[in-house]
């Protein structure tokens, strides 16, 4: 991870973990919950258990993706004041604490518009992000952000769902940089108590039709779903369990954390 | 008979756009059963036995034709242009909603899609889908934010004795934007079983399309009844517009007679000045191009993005996003969109249930306000045509409390 920045330091991370034979980890977080600060702290955390990298959740009033831990989460991120400047800030202070992993930030589309699409891929890679997670952004609209994430080599990651036909697949691979994000299940964000039981199948699927890293999210939560995705996925995704984790403090996530790496 | 146009449209696209609006935003689990659906409508309108079925179930259940009604008593009393009321408020269920429920859960059912999701705000789209899945024997599941469910409980109730499952949605504003979100949760997560009946003219493509075609039979029927009772077209075509369901029904056969202004009425609430309104278009600084609910529209938003809560009177306007072909045909300049305070839509319901006998439901009101602030300014010969989306019966209590405080 030392001097890489956006592509490459994407790339490095699946490399590293793929030579210790794990899926990178990356955490999902929001900034401002519970507060600003202990949002940071447990970032910090979570960077000093070595986790692979991360994604930095910007809260939205309609997250329509996600079940009610983050929506819940995401009110009082809200209610604390935090908007897409202010999560630009926690990454430029989590890079001056020394945290060296990727980190892609995670918005919903529109307060990015509100921000300007292209002003914020130039800001976040100020701020020392790697990537842009949209997750209601189609394929077919990359073209709000691909230009400048290409200009920036930051990657732009798109979404494979259970629902998604094999050309469909391949279009998403094409325009997809960094890791095609595999959704385990039709649904939403959350924890859940089993995953689906034709994930390898799923994967095959996607395999088949594109040579993009994966990585999984939806219902990780468990060390024992991270040994069911083992080898099946290059990282995997786990959002709501931290968040719920958050509420009890920092400790709660560290112990979290160390028991999913 | 066939009252659905597929035809000699320009917009949207392939895409699902009106010119830079519209499209589709939603988690790509989503996007599959959007291109299904897509296909399957395109399937149905060439289908005439799916025509023929829809046609026969709104003759035979719905009562259409609705009735044309020249307001002869407020017309004189306003002493201008003769005003025409389109009476979608005849329809089956109260309103208008029923046109475009039956609809689609004709194509559900055409698709083998036996679980039926809707939203719904004050109650009529939900009632509505209700009445439409009881018909057809659908398991029809009504999400409902709890802040609506509490100030609308006789629709509830109708819901409920309409087999219909009422959910309660405590997230976010707890209304109906709160209500949408669900739906569409429940979506994701059933997609594969399960068909939105999504309310009005907006959402994801093909949404906003296949509303306003099964609401456009309003002003299909409208203007040849405005041919065969007045022997010309009106000059201008009226309607109140929240997601813009029953506006875009009643301009779409009027797009092309350049001769019809075409006129909607957004609501005003406390006044633009409070902030507490849903008047998308007339507000600059909240009301601006944006993404919610899966469309790219006019939004009201704070300047980082977040979607405001608004306020109305009428629960049915009460909405921050607007149907994405009305802001296309704001921004090519068809359509005029202005507003009508809570005050003047009070004020004009009252109005049309003395000079005419109809009570008005609250939304249609806001449009009646507009015919009251223009109908003077106009020559007698000169012809509105509102649309009377529908009846006010649901509204009562909103309208006595009110009166109560004095605002009218």
């Amino acid at each position: 991870m030392d001097g890489a920045s956006g592509l490459n330091a994407i790339q490095q991370m699946f490399e590293r973990a793929k030579a210790e034979n794990r899926s990178a980890f990356l955490p999902y977080f929001p900034i401002g919950y519970p507060t600003y600060d202990e949002s940071i702290a447990a970032i910090r955390t979570m960077a000093q258990e070595q986790v692979d990298g991360f994604e930095i959740g910007i809260p939205f009033s309609d997250p329509l993706a996600d079940g009610a831990v983050i929506q819940a989460a995401s009110q009082i991120a809200l209610d604390n004041g935090t908007t897409v400047k202010k999560a630009l800030t926690a990454v430029r202070e989590l890079r001056s604490h020394g945290v060296k992993q990727p980190m892609l930030m995670f918005s919903y589309l529109n307060p990015l518009i509100a921000y300007g699409t292209e002003q914020f891929v130039y800001d976040a890679k100020a701020a020392g992000a790697d990537g842009l997670i949209v997750p209601d952004l189609p394929p077919e609209e990359a073209h709000l952000f691909a230009a400048a994430c290409e200009r920036e080599q930051m990657a732009l990651v798109f979404f494979v769902a259970p629902t998604t036909h094999p050309a469909r697949i391949h279009l998403i691979g094409e325009k997809a940089t960094g890791f095609i994000y595999v959704v385990s299940v039709t649904g939403i964000t959350g924890t859940r108590t089993e995953l689906p039981s034709d994930l390898r199948e799923f994967i095959a699927r996607v395999r088949s039709a594109t040579a993009q890293p994966l990585v999984m999210g939806f219902g990780i939560s468990k060390p024992e779903h991270v040994q069911m995705i083992h080898g099946l996925v290059d990282g995997f995704i786990v959002g709501s369990a931290l968040v719920k984790a958050a509420k009890e403090g920092t400790e709660a996530v560290r112990m979290l954390t160390q028991s999913l790496r | 008979m066939t009252y659905i146009q597929t035809h000699a449209t320009s917009v949207p696209d392939e895409r699902g756009y009106y010119g830079e609006f519209g499209g589709r935003f939603v988690p790509e689990t989503l996007i599959p059963a959007l291109d299904e659906l897509t296909i399957a409508y395109h399937e149905a309108m060439l289908d005439a036995d799916f025509q023929h079925e829809l046609s026969h179930l709104q003759t035979t259940y719905t009562g259409r034709p609705t009735p044309l009604t020249y307001a002869k008593r407020l017309s004189e009393q306003l002493g201008g242009a003769q005003i025409y009321l389109k009476r979608e408020d005849l329809a089956h269920t109260g309103a208008h909603k029923i046109n475009n429920a039956l609809g689609q859960a004709l194509l559900a059912k055409r698709m083998g899609k036996q679980r039926i999701v809707a939203e719904t705000g004050a109650g009529q789209h939900g009632v509505a889908s209700a009445t439409a899945c009881a018909l057809l024997g659908l398991d029809c599941h009504v999400y409902m934010g709890s802040v609506d469910i509490a100030r609308q409980q006789p629709n509830v109730f109708r819901m409920r004795l309409l087999g219909s499952e009422v959910i309660a949605v405590e997230s976010g504003s707890k209304t109906l934007k709160d209500a949408i979100n669900e739906a569409i949760r429940d979506w994701v997560t059933n997609v594969r079983d399960t068909f939105y009946l999504l309310g009005s003219a907006l959402g994801p493509h093909p949404y906003p399309m296949i509303v306003r075609d099964f609401q456009s039979v309003i002003g299909t029927e409208a203007r040849q009844q405005m041919l065969d009772q007045v022997g010309r077209l009106p000059d201008a075509c009226i309607a109140c517009v929240g997601g813009g369901s029953n506006a875009i029904g009643l301009f779409h056969a009027f797009r092309d007679d350049e001769s019809v202004d075409l006129i909607g009425v957004e609501a005003g609430g406390h006044g633009v000045l409070s902030g507490e309104h849903a008047a998308r278009f007339a507000d600059p600084v909240i009301g601006r191009p944006g993404v919610l609910h899966g469309t790219r529209s006019f939004v009201m938003q704070t300047t980082d993005g977040q979607i405001v809560n608004t306020h109305s009177i009428s629960a049915g306007l009460d909405y921050a996003s607007v149907g994405p072909e009305h802001a296309y045909l704001r921004q090519v300049e068809r359509a005029y969109y202005t507003l009508a305070t809570d005050e003047e839509a009070l004020a004009a319901l009252q109005t049309l249930s003395r000079t005419e006998g109809i009570i008005p439901a609250l939304e249609s009101a806001h449009a009646v306000a507009e015919v009251i602030k223009r109908a003077p300014t106009m020559p007698k010969e000169s012809v509105l045509l509102v649309n009377l989306s529908g009846r006010g019966d649901k509204d009562l209590d909103t309208v006595i409390k009110a009166l109560d405080h004095g605002i009218s």
